[in-house]
């Protein structure tokens, strides 16, 4: 495919994560960072992410198990996913993590795994979506997004 | 040349030169008295400065402590395109080790001392914390900070993921200089520099004043030079429009901006054309 054409393919795909809700403003504060001695920013704190939160996704998982349920531990768990998943700008995931954090004040066991369940799911749906994203960045060169200028 | 210039009499009252300012929209000449020894070494600095511009930023070294490997990753990057020399750690326990703070004696804190070697090695301009951690919070590294005495003149910034104003307060309460909601962001790095600033032009004058203690003090008035060269930096002018001789500094060209440091407060605008020559 013509670069170009890869290139506004791109942009729109870019975009459609934000009409969507998948990712905020932000995942364009990290865009901003990058520059020329960084180019791969964005995409290496994403990588930092998924690899530094599926420790924690474990570890939520494991304790989830557990009968009765120790909240305050989930919610502890659970203040660091929504912090890093809020510095990446991982909108809907934030939102679920949010929720579950509500759940765990509530005392609300049913509540906290139905919500993990749907966290997980959106994790793994934004983890595709910018892994594919990345490696078309990569296929179709420099692009043009929200960069530092250079001068 | 056109423009205001101070006498000696007006520069003795800092209030009174503000009040100029306010009233002339000119170029404005900062005439010093006769500069005795520490504020021609002010003036040097000052020159120095001036001569490196952007280069001076670089020489800021700026600890960041944070838990989450993500965030230390962020705040690194904010710190470094910023300009500043960057160090990372991931607990306030490792911040007071880096710190060169040694915990001989529990039953004084007041008497946290820095091993020599560590005071020289290390310069710490500013330190910027998480709030939340686990074992030291950020709070209690704040604290241990602002009771040391060789550490409590670093400025401290707190960072936090939640928006709770007592929280905030108690940080202000204990001599956090800001206190930034997380994500922190680009706008949030830029308001470190003044805070960084204040700390790197007042030890020379207090070193200086030390070295010649048996200088009429009457003829030194340093926190003018120092209101002068904060003003200057504020200002942000390149080398051109800085033209320093050695009883006259000549300011040219700004734009609005608002200057704050400490109780002195001085907001004017100046406009002007560029003045080729004395």
């Amino acid at each position: 495919m013509e670069r170009n054409q890869m290139r506004r393919q791109l942009a729109l795909i870019r975009q459609s994560f934000f009409d969507q809700g998948f990712l905020d403003e932000q995942f364009i504060q990290l865009e901003e960072l990058q520059d020329d001695a960084n180019p791969n920013f964005v995409e290496e704190v994403v990588t930092l992410y998924y690899r530094d939160s599926s420790r924690l996704i474990l570890n939520i998982d494991q304790a989830l198990e557990r009968n009765p349920l120790d909240f305050n531990k989930l919610d502890n768990y659970m203040h660091q996913f929504k912090g890093s998943s809020t510095s990446i700008g991982a909108k809907k995931v934030k939102a679920e993590c949010t929720q579950f954090r509500e759940y765990c004040k509530a005392g609300n066991s049913e509540g906290c795994m139905r919500t993990f369940q749907q966290l997980k799911k959106e994790y793994a749906i934004l983890k595709r979506k910018l892994e594919a994203y990345f490696q078309q960045a990569r296929q179709a060169g420099p692009l043009e997004t929200a960069c530092r200028s250079r001068n | 040349m056109s423009g205001m210039v101070l006498g000696d009499d007006e520069w003795v009252d800092g209030w009174a030169w503000e009040a100029n300012l306010k009233r002339e929209s000119k170029e404005i000449a900062l005439s010093l008295p006769p500069l005795s020894p520490p504020a021609q070494d002010m003036l040097g600095l000052l020159s120095s400065i001036g001569a490196m511009g952007m280069a001076t930023e670089s020489q800021f070294h700026v600890l960041a402590v944070d838990d989450s490997l993500i965030d230390r990753k962020l705040i690194e990057k904010l710190l470094k395109i910023s300009s500043f020399q960057v160090t990372t750690v991931d607990s306030g326990t490792k911040a007071l080790e880096f710190l060169g703070l040694h915990e001989h004696d529990q039953s004084k804190p007041s008497t946290l001392t820095i091993s020599p070697n560590n005071h020289q090695e290390v310069e710490v301009n500013l330190i910027i914390t998480d709030y939340c951690m686990p074992g030291m919070t950020g709070y209690d590294l704040l604290k241990k900070i602002k009771e040391s005495s060789s550490l409590r003149n670093i400025p401290v910034v707190i960072m936090s993921s939640e928006n709770v104003p007592s929280r905030i307060s108690r940080c202000l309460e204990e001599g956090a200089e800001e206190f930034f909601l997380k994500p922190v962001r680009l706008a949030d790095v830029n308001r470190l520099r003044p805070h960084m600033m204040k700390t790197k032009l007042k030890d020379p004058i207090q070193e200086k004043h030390e070295k010649h203690e048996d200088k009429d003090d009457e003829t030194e008035k340093p926190e003018h030079v120092f209101l002068s060269i904060f003003l200057l930096e504020e200002l942000h002018l390149p080398k051109r429009q800085l033209v320093i001789l050695p009883n006259h500094i000549h300011v040219l060209e700004s734009e609005r901006t608002k200057l704050s440091f400490g109780s002195f407060g001085v907001d004017f605008g100046v406009t002007t054309s560029y003045v080729s020559g004395p």
